[in-house]
């Protein structure tokens, strides 16, 4: 059969380079390589597990008490820029979900020369980005996207608890939704939009063959700084909420992502 | 380096050593055919590499579907509970199996699941592939109350089988994983595709003033809030596929997906339904508890009820609900209905003849 024939042709000119592969092993010349990065989340520096949702409570800056439910975020666009300011970038994307424990661990779409390079990443997709369409994201957590209604594109994060409300007797249980996407008003016409994505700088990192590179993400810092987050005033209907957005992306600008260990 | 040339040798002969002469049977391909909006917009369908799509597997997949002889008795066949008239569910609140026995759930319609990207099946998800959860329904006592070796003995004597068995993977010998392939396979080709709103947004069918309304009623976080879980207009699917409590009872009976995981923060959780084909498709939830719309509406709107495991996408719990107006209300019953697809209940290709 003619493929069959095809497919040893290719298995053998796969065996083929798979020895040239080896030969280059031997006479080492600057590589090219892929680091891969891991997602970690904590609470102020205690890890969040999956057997932390739903069941852990955690204190907010304000003194609310909540549990986590949910944590799914998109990252994009990370960037490594070297001595000379030459940059490197995929530019593609990872969805975290860390109860799930789907997108813990990423590898860019990219070879870098091994070197020293200033690490950056995106939370969420800038404009450009989000004015695309992407077959995953739409079928990724019951569809990752924003309905045109409420400005399109995509979330960034979907964040999701219950906080205790003491003012109630008994206390009682609320459900908030800390979703995050580009800030949009759709009271006017046509939707005022802004972009509320964020960009992070990691700092110098060196990087060689194999590097894996953890970013913590510190879920209090979210309701923390600088605007101190009150759950009783904002704890639902946030996404047609632009003002919030803008908060919400202020807060993740400031302190929610840092650089974790870096291992060879 | 050694190793790595020795390797590469070996393979290399290892293939060449392979001969030609065992020429693999391959039914006729029918690939399934994909609506181009959900080409555009989604991930390809979930089709294993051990079970594509054929010509021969479909038409024998839809035989047994439609053939009462998968059950001990003989009167039952999937498509008693699986009415294509009603978007392959019944109109029944609990099934009653073949022996006349009861259920405790709402048979789920059935289409578009080769879209099921997680592939957990049921309203618990306790089956993890298409071709798994059809062993199941054989064998279950208040369904087909059969067992898998009185089904090939029955599809071995029967006058026909063996010859569509044949047909579909080129051998004669019938057993429950050729079953469950074929029917998964006929499965798969129900798409449901072309409801009103599909012909909205394809060829810009207007939707009624009360559809457009409804439809901004199910996307509005301060009111329907429908689309977290039942999907938009972006997507063709109208479920997550996920795993919810939406807030009917304080108390389980049922502990939904809590009872396959072990997790008890898993309790009273259930499969999101598609909200395609409601129209063909009541009653509704996974115990079949609501009638009509009106009834699935004004739980959402005043009938939520707090449990420990209720999602925290369920808004103004301690009142119930958001309160729609009696005008929001049949507003969104409106919008709801555009989803429903009667080509899809009337296709000829679905039916059994
Ligand atoms: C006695 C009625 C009955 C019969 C007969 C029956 N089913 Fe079902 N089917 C159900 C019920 C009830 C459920 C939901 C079960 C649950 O959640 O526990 C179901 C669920 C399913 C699902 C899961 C759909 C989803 O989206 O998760 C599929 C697929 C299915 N049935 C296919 C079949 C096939 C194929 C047959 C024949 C081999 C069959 N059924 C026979 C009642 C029946
Ligand atoms: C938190 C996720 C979630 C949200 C938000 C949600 N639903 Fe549901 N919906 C579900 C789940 C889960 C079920 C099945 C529950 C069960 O059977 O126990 C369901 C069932 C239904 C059904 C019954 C379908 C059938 O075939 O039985 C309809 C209709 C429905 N929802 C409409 C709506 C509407 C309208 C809204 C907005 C007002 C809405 N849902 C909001 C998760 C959700």
């Amino acid at each position: 059969m003619n493929i069959s024939v095809l497919t040893r042709v290719s298995i053998f000119s796969l065996s083929l380079l798979f020895l040239s592969a080896c030969q280059d092993d031997d006479d080492r010349v600057a590589q090219e390589v892929t680091p891969e990065f891991i997602w970690t989340q904590n609470w102020d520096g205690a890890p969040l597990a999956n057997a932390d949702f739903d069941v852990t409570p955690l204190t907010n800056a304000n003194g609310e008490t909540l549990t986590l439910s949910k944590l799914v975020y998109l990252i994009s666009d990370i960037t490594f820029t070297n001595a000379q300011g030459e940059s490197f970038s995929a530019g593609d994307y990872n969805l975290v979900d860390a109860r799930e424990g789907l997108g813990l661990s990423f590898s860019p779409d990219v070879l870098i020369p091994e070197g020293i390079y200033t690490v950056a990443f995106r939370f969420g997709f800038d404009d450009e980005d989000n004015a695309l369409d992407y077959a995953f994201l739409n079928s990724a957590d019951g569809g990752w996207n924003v309905p045109a209604m409420l400005g399109g594109g995509y979330h960034f994060m979907r964040m999701e608890g219950k906080y205790i409300n003491t003012q109630t007797i008994p206390e009682s249980e609320v459900n908030f939704q800390y979703h995050t996407i580009r800030a949009a008003d759709p009271s006017t016409t046509p939707v005022t939009l802004q972009d509320t994505s964020f960009l992070v700088n990691l700092g110098q990192v060196t990087i060689d063959e194999n590097t894996t590179i953890e970013v913590k993400m510190n879920v209090a810092e979210w309701f923390k700084n600088p605007n101190t987050w009150n759950l009783y005033e904002l704890y639902t209907m946030l996404m047609p909420n632009f003002d919030a957005q803008v908060l919400m992306s202020q807060n993740g600008a400031n302190g929610v992502f840092s650089l974790g260990t870096v291992t060879d | 380096m050694k190793k790595c040339l020795v390797i590469g040798v070996v393979l290399t002969a290892l293939w060449s050593c392979q001969s030609d002469d065992a020429p693999a049977y391959t039914a006729t391909p029918m690939p399934l055919d994909i609506p181009a909006f959900f080409a555009s917009s989604i991930l390809p369908p979930v089709i294993p590499l051990d079970n594509p799509q054929s010509v021969e597997g479909v038409a024998l997949g839809k035989k047994l579907f439609y053939d009462p002889i998968l059950s001990a008795n003989g009167t039952q066949a999937c498509a008693d509970c699986h009415l294509p008239s009603n978007s392959f569910t019944d109109n029944r609140q609990y099934s009653i199996g073949s022996e006349g026995d009861v259920g405790t759930r709402n048979s789920m319609p059935l289409f578009n699941i080769a879209w099921n990207f997680e592939q957990r099946f049921f309203w618990d998800g306790a089956e993890a592939t298409l071709e798994n959860q059809i062993f199941e329904p054989v064998v279950n006592p208040t369904e087909m109350n059969n067992t898998w070796r009185n089904v090939t003995e029955s599809l071995d004597a029967s006058p026909i089988y063996p010859e569509l068995f044949s047909a579909a993977f080129g051998t004669t010998k019938i057993d429950s994983v050729g079953v469950s392939k074929a029917i998964a396979q006929f499965l798969r080709t129900l798409i449901s595709s072309n409801a009103k709103f599909d012909r909205h947004l394809t060829d810009q069918v207007p939707l009624t003033p009360e559809e457009q309304r409804g439809l901004a009623i199910f996307l509005d976080e301060s009111r329907g809030d429908c689309f977290h879980c039942h999907g938009n207009p972006n997507t063709p699917l109208w479920t997550d596929n996920r795993f919810h409590n939406n807030g009917l009872d304080e108390f389980f009976t049922d502990r939904g997906l809590g009872a396959v995981t072990g997790d008890p923060r898993d309790d009273g959780l259930f499969k999101t339904p598609s909200l395609r084909n409601l129209a063909f498709t009541a009653p509704y939830m996974h115990d079949g508890r609501f009638n009509t719309l009106e009834e699935v509406i004004d739980h959402y709107s005043e009938g939520l009820v707090y449990s420990e495991t209720i999602s925290p996408l369920m808004k103004n719990v301690a009142t119930g609900g958001v309160h729609l107006s009696p005008e929001e209300k049949s507003d969104l019953k409106a919008f709801l209905l555009s989803l429903s697809d009667q080509s899809f209940i009337e296709n000829p290709v679905f039916q059994n003849n």
